[in-house]
């Protein structure tokens, strides 16, 4: 009986190609929608992970209370002890310091008289040792645009686009007007080794990436850093790990209320995180639902069409001795054969074009000139094994729903007038 | 539900009504009828008499409102939809005076379907699809569509289709009814031949005299009620 539905599907196009176009529409939507939201916002939680948050960061109590304004006088001391506290109870994570500052940077001429100026945002980050993984970590190597990476404590990465408006050139020397960590006035002079585009608007319009024992000489801040961030092995943030952690942490210093004590605290608790990471797990449930409701919708009203339109064939079969429930399933039968169909080919459509944009990209720069979000300008998607089979839900169920609300018309079909109605 | 009564057919003071606005409209009036086995007959009578009505109780598709409908040993009346569908999947055979063939299907498919119904296996159905096909001489036209055959031979694929299973009763509604003289004939011709080499049961709802000329038995309905039982002498076959 399965062959014969089948034949009759993929004869009578109107029976099956409006169905299978619907279901195969809905079944790409979902399997694309899915891995554009796995790569795109997964992609912005890695990018703020990398760049901004950690998997968890450490800072002083003082700091975090105003960690947006990125208060140095109040950044952690004694770091190294507490990088080996860190690293010694949490061998498995990855711990490193990193400072933000803000500044003006001055570029001398020949004479030492300021030849041109603007203000900047300092990340100084463990550049120098390779075991701290920063340079991965941060895209360093492919995002140098001129020049090469800082190779000295006192040599710095300038955002090309900044570079080309300060007219800075690898090898020259740019100095850094800042403020000390003890609120006294900073000057320190380092040489630009070379121009970087993260492709990260946040960063590119005016940073410079400076090693964290050059920012530490330049602030005065020996042994001190803003803030310790930490990234736990693997790629994927995983929050109940990171807050086991950073429960765990602050367990061993609460017994104090010094608020230069550290206190940890997870990415999905910064920067409002926490909305884009509940998104992302609920992204695949509210795709499938949106998409079994609107689906349902047009398949049922396609399968009353359909009925109207088998109104003969259904007559016939209820004399010929099909009986109303036979009549029923075999409708249901062929909309999962439908479904199948469609969701097989949606999903290769969607997957294929999942597959060709995590591949390429799509660069969404010019969208983003006045953003100020951590997010890199070419959004990529993330096929996933979810990706290979989420379409299906969709793509049988609404088929399955719409037919079983199309087809109860069969149970009020009066067999009393079918030869009348034959006769037609 | 079975009955140990012996004709094929018994109907004992059947009365059908419907309900029309706030009053009943009667089709069918103290009808008594008994058809045996092999019979070649047919019910005849002009537009609204309740030709259709009867051949609807006498096909399980509908039920009488008074009175007592045996075909086959089941009491119609008694009868649930899912009883009364088995009946016609398995004893009863049925054609329309439109043919009502599946289009999307080929000739042979078309003959098969009654037999998926049954659950028969790949291997029977083929034989008795091939049989049923040569019986009405169409075994060159089986992978053809409905679309390609002229109104004669779809109303042959029909016959095919209603008798594939070797029913013992088969009913047909006006079968003639849209087929010109000569092709009324040849269809006539092989239900007779059918009837006499399967020994099957053949009762027609018509008004065509081509029709007619063919009945070993005339019952003339009017007005809901039986007018007249003839036994005819046939002068087509």
């Amino acid at each position: 009986m399965i062959r014969f539905l089948l034949k009759g599907l993929l004869r009578d196009r109107s029976r099956s190609l409006f169905p299978i176009l619907t279901v195969t529409a809905g079944v790409m939507a979902t399997s694309l929608g899915h891995s554009w939201f796995n790569g795109a916002l997964g992609g912005m939680i890695t990018t703020t992970a990398n760049f901004q948050t950690g998997y968890v960061k450490v800072m002083s109590r003082a700091y975090a209370e105003l960690s947006d304004e990125m208060p140095n006088d109040l950044a952690l001391v004694e770091v190294e002890a507490l990088l080996d506290e860190l690293e010694n109870a949490y061998p498995e994570w990855q711990f490193t310091p990193r400072i933000h500052f803000g500044g003006l940077l001055d570029i001398p001429d020949e004479h030492g008289e300021t030849r041109s100026q603007a203000p900047t945002m300092g990340f100084a980050v463990d550049l120098l040792n390779p075991d701290a993984g920063e340079l991965k970590r941060l895209k360093i190597n492919e995002s140098i645009v001129r020049g090469r990476a800082p190779q000295q404590p006192n040599e710095i990465l300038v955002a090309d686009e900044l570079a080309r408006k300060l007219e800075v050139e690898p090898g020259q020397v740019a100095t850094i007007i800042s403020s000390t960590m003890n609120g006294s006035m900073a000057f320190f002079n380092f040489t630009v080794s070379g121009t970087v585009n993260f492709g990260i608007l946040a960063l590119d319009r005016g940073s410079i990436i400076a090693d964290i024992r050059g920012a530490r000489r330049a602030l005065d801040m020996e042994d001190a850093a803003g803030e310790i961030v930490g990234f736990m092995p693997g790629d994927n943030y995983r929050d109940e790990t990171a807050q086991a952690l950073a429960d765990d942490f602050n367990a061993r210093y609460s017994y104090t209320e010094d608020q230069f004590s550290p206190t940890m605290v997870t990415l999905a608790d910064q920067n409002g995180n926490r909305w884009i990471l509940d998104m992302v797990g609920a992204m695949g449930s509210i795709l499938v639902t949106i998409f079994i409701i609107v689906m349902s919708l047009v398949l049922w009203n396609s399968g009353l069409m359909g009925s109207l339109r088998r109104y003969g064939e259904i007559g016939v079969r209820l004399a010929i001795g099909e009986s109303h429930g036979q009549i029923y399933r075999a409708m249901l039968l062929e909309s999962v054969l439908i479904g199948i169909m469609g969701s097989i080919i949606g999903t290769a459509i969607g997957v294929s074009l999942g597959l060709w944009i995590q591949s390429h990209g799509i660069d969404i720069g010019s969208m983003m000139k006045e953003s100020s979000i951590m997010m890199d300008n070419v959004i990529r998607t993330k096929v996933t094994t979810t990706t290979w089979y989420i379409g299906f839900i969709p793509g049988l169920l609404a088929t399955f729903i719409g037919t079983a609300f199309a087809g109860i018309g069969i149970y009020r079909r009066q067999t009393a007038s079918l030869f009348k109605e034959l006769e037609v | 539900m079975k009955s140990t009564t012996q004709p094929l057919i018994e109907l004992k003071n059947v009365v059908k009504r419907y309900p029309m606005g706030t009053t009943w409209f009667t089709a069918l009036e103290a009808i008594d009828l008994t058809v045996e086995k092999g019979e070649f007959t047919g019910i005849v009578g002009p537009s609204g008499s309740g030709k259709t009505t009867l051949l609807n109780i006498i096909g399980s598709l509908d039920s009488p409102t008074e009175g007592s409908a045996q075909v086959l040993g089941h009491f119609i009346e008694k009868l649930s939809h899912k009883e009364a569908a088995r009946l016609r999947n398995h004893h009863l055979g049925f054609i329309f005076q439109t043919y009502n063939l599946l289009p999307v299907y080929t000739v042979y498919e078309n003959v098969e379907f009654p037999l998926l119904l049954l659950g028969l296996s790949n291997d029977e159905r083929k034989k008795m699809v091939l049989d049923a096909l040569e019986w009405v001489g169409l075994t060159d036209k089986m992978k053809s569509r409905p679309a390609q055959l002229s109104g004669g031979e779809s109303q042959r694929v029909a016959i095919a289709r209603a008798v594939v299973k070797k029913p013992e009763l088969v009913l047909a509604d006006e079968p003639t009814a849209n087929l010109d003289a000569e092709n009324s004939h040849h269809i006539l011709k092989a239900m007779v031949r059918l009837n006499q080499e399967l020994g099957t049961t053949y009762l027609f709802s018509t008004h065509d005299e081509k029709v007619i000329q063919y009945l070993r038995r005339k019952i003339t309905l009017f007005d809901g009620k039986i007018a007249s039982d003839d036994v005819m002498t046939p002068q087509g076959g």
